[in-house]
């Protein structure tokens, strides 16, 4: 027998598989496929302070093994998910879940962790400053080290559920930020949040998103997001949450082995409306094909010593 | 919804640029007319929605036009082939309107998913009008196939080559109905809003990221909030549409 579990600050998940944010609704949706308590956890979509229609569609466009998204954080607001979403969450998940939170301001992310950090079913907070799709909030604060230490220390001052950063792809060093919300006390990181990209219509001559950029996802970001959990795992100490790219039992590993102590599946579940399942299932046999007894032993094991 | 593997039967052209396609496989998720599927084709990494013209036990009928990687690569599809599909997409046309005179106006490749239902209303023993609206006499397909399952066939043509000269909505002027049911261009979505006089549904396009409700990426706003068009849609009421 092999063991699939794996420890999240101090919270046993059963296997590493997280469906990532905005790829898995609030979970319901695929709670009519299967029974989705065999996942690790789940990351809840986006939420913000107040509710966002998001950008004007086209807002997915067709990539090399992979798609962009500029849907921008369509959600109901805070308020509504805590009303509405969460308790549809909670009827077909019986887990701790990640709240994935945005803001536009740092008194935002601390408003909207405030009002979720009183819901049971939390287990962590993932605080999304890394959003490629919202003009003058997200990203902003996920590619300065100074904007993303102050959104850490505000966010952690508000609850006392563990509080993981999700980092932008789109910077020059990510270390340089992940040392910064290491330092600023954050308990753990997220990474990669989608990397900015466009695609250009030939027969309009203009890019194919009402919004012209958008974030790329899918399987061709795996090598990207892999060095990059890579390279932040040999720069801080907290725990790291390893995502891009991932469609396999396979690619889960590697990501494992690369630093990351649980993953999530965005795009793939979106393809694949089984994928976290398939993954689940598969996990075992490929362990035990590569002589791995318990996942808990190979994260960071890439690296030397 | 369903996934399931599904063997090509048939698939060849039935006028320019625009082909029919059988599938067998699982139909057990299908509801209702005007739902659709979401293909997924090799070497393309979003599947590709496509509306059901017609379904029985076992067996889907799809018709589509070719206009890039994806539906050109499944024009060279031969009987036998099989591919991944998610079956049963959408809300559909809702059959229980209370209406008893029926119109169905469909404009180009938006016409395939009113067979089936034009096929269901007749069954509750409507009596449906069907217009159907094509830029010229070369691009018709399926005028035969509505008339004879009975219902009141007008074509119209753009350049009058065949049928009524003009838009759909020249053909609906003389037709007597008390609600409709369209699926077509945005073009003619906007003549129709202008010039119906009843009730009616609209079925819409947008590009899809799942096809299942997950993304959030074929949002639209309506009079009653945002809808995702591949799950509360593609069919809305006309009521609830914001121009
Ligand atoms: C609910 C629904 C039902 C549909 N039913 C039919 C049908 O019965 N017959 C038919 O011929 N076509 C139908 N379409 C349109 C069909 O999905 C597109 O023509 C097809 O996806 C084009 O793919 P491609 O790879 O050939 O073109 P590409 O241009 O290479 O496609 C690139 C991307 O854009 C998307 N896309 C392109 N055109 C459209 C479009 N008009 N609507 C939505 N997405 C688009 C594709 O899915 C893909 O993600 C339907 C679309 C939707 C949303
Ligand atoms: C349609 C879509 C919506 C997304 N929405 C969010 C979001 O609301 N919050 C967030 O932190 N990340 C969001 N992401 C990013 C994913 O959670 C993930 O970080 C990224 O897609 C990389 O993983 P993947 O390659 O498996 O998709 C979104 C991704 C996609 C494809
Ligand atoms: S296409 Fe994903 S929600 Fe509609």
């Amino acid at each position: 027998m092999v063991d699939t579990r794996v420890t999240l600050s101090g919270i046993e998940l059963a296997n590493p598989v997280i469906p990532a944010s905005g790829a898995f609704g609030f979970g319901y949706e695929f709670a009519e496929l299967y029974d989705i308590n065999i996942l690790g956890s789940i990351s809840f979509k986006g939420t913000t302070k107040e509710p966002r229609f998001g950008n004007p569609t086209p807002r997915i466009a067709e990539a090399s093994a992979g798609l962009l998204n500029s849907v921008g954080l369509q959600n109901p607001g805070v308020n509504k998910v805590i009303s509405e979403e969460l308790p549809k969450l909670k009827k077909c998940f019986n887990k701790p879940v990640l709240a994935n939170v945005s803001g536009f301001s740092v008194e935002d992310y601390a408003y909207t962790c405030e009002k979720l950090d009183t819901e049971d079913c939390i287990g962590w907070f993932e605080i999304n400053i890394s959003c490629p799709n919202v003009h003058g909030g997200g990203l902003a604060f996920g590619t300065d080290p100074k904007n993303a230490a102050a959104v850490t220390r505000a966010v952690k001052k508000v609850t006392n559920k563990p509080v993981y950063i999700k980092l932008s792809p789109n910077v020059t060093d990510i270390t340089e930020i992940a040392k910064a919300c290491e330092a600023a006390g954050a308990d753990g990181l997220s990474l990669i949040n989608t990397l900015l990209g466009m695609r250009i219509d030939l027969k309009t001559k203009k890019p194919v998103l009402t919004n012209k950029t958008g974030g790329f996802s899918g399987p061709a970001v795996k090598p990207v997001a892999l060095r990059m959990v890579y390279d932040v795992y040999e720069a801080v100490k907290i725990p790291i949450i390893g995502m891009g790219g991932i469609s396999t039992a396979e690619d889960v590993i590697e990501m494992m082995l690369a630093g990351a102590r649980a993953t999530e599946v965005g795009a793939a579940n979106l393809i694949e409306p089984f994928a976290c399942k398939n993954i689940i299932e598969n996990l075992p046999a490929v362990m035990e094909k590569y002589n791995i007894k318990s996942l808990n032993e190979i994260i960071g094991g890439a690296h030397n010593g | 919804m369903t996934q399931g593997i599904y063997r090509v039967i048939s698939n060849r052209p039935i006028a320019p640029s625009v082909y029919k396609a059988e599938l067998a496989g699982d139909t057990s998720g299908l509801t209702a007319p005007g739902q659709f599927i979401n293909i997924k084709i090799e070497g393309l990494y979003l599947r590709r929605p496509i509306s059901i013209y017609d379904y029985d036990e076992g067996k889907i009928t799809v018709i589509y036009k070719t206009v890039g990687a994806g539906t050109e690569k499944l024009a060279k599809a031969a009987p036998g082939d099989k591919f991944d599909i998610l079956a049963g997409l959408g809300n559909g046309f809702d059959i229980s309107k209370p209406t008893q005179k029926p119109l169905l106006i469909g404009g180009g490749v938006g016409i395939p998913p009113l067979y089936k239902l034009c096929r269901e209303l007749l069954q509750k023993g409507k009596r449906v009008s069907v217009v159907l609206g094509f830029n010229k006499k070369e691009e018709i397909f399926c005028e035969k196939e509505f008339s004879s399952l009975g219902a009141a066939v007008t074509v119209a043509t753009v350049d009058g080559s065949y049928g009524i000269k003009g838009f759909v909505t020249d053909a609906m002027r003389n037709i007597d109905y008390d609600f409709f049911y369209t699926c077509g261009p945005l073009a003619m979505y906007k003549a129709i809003e202008n010039t119906a006089v009843t009730s009616g549904q609209f079925s819409f396009e947008e590009r899809m990221g799942c096809g299942f409700g997950a993304c959030m990426g074929c949002s639209c706003k309506t009079k009653y909030g945002s809808k995702r068009i591949c799950k509360d849609g593609p069919v809305l009421d006309r009521e609830e549409i914001i121009w």
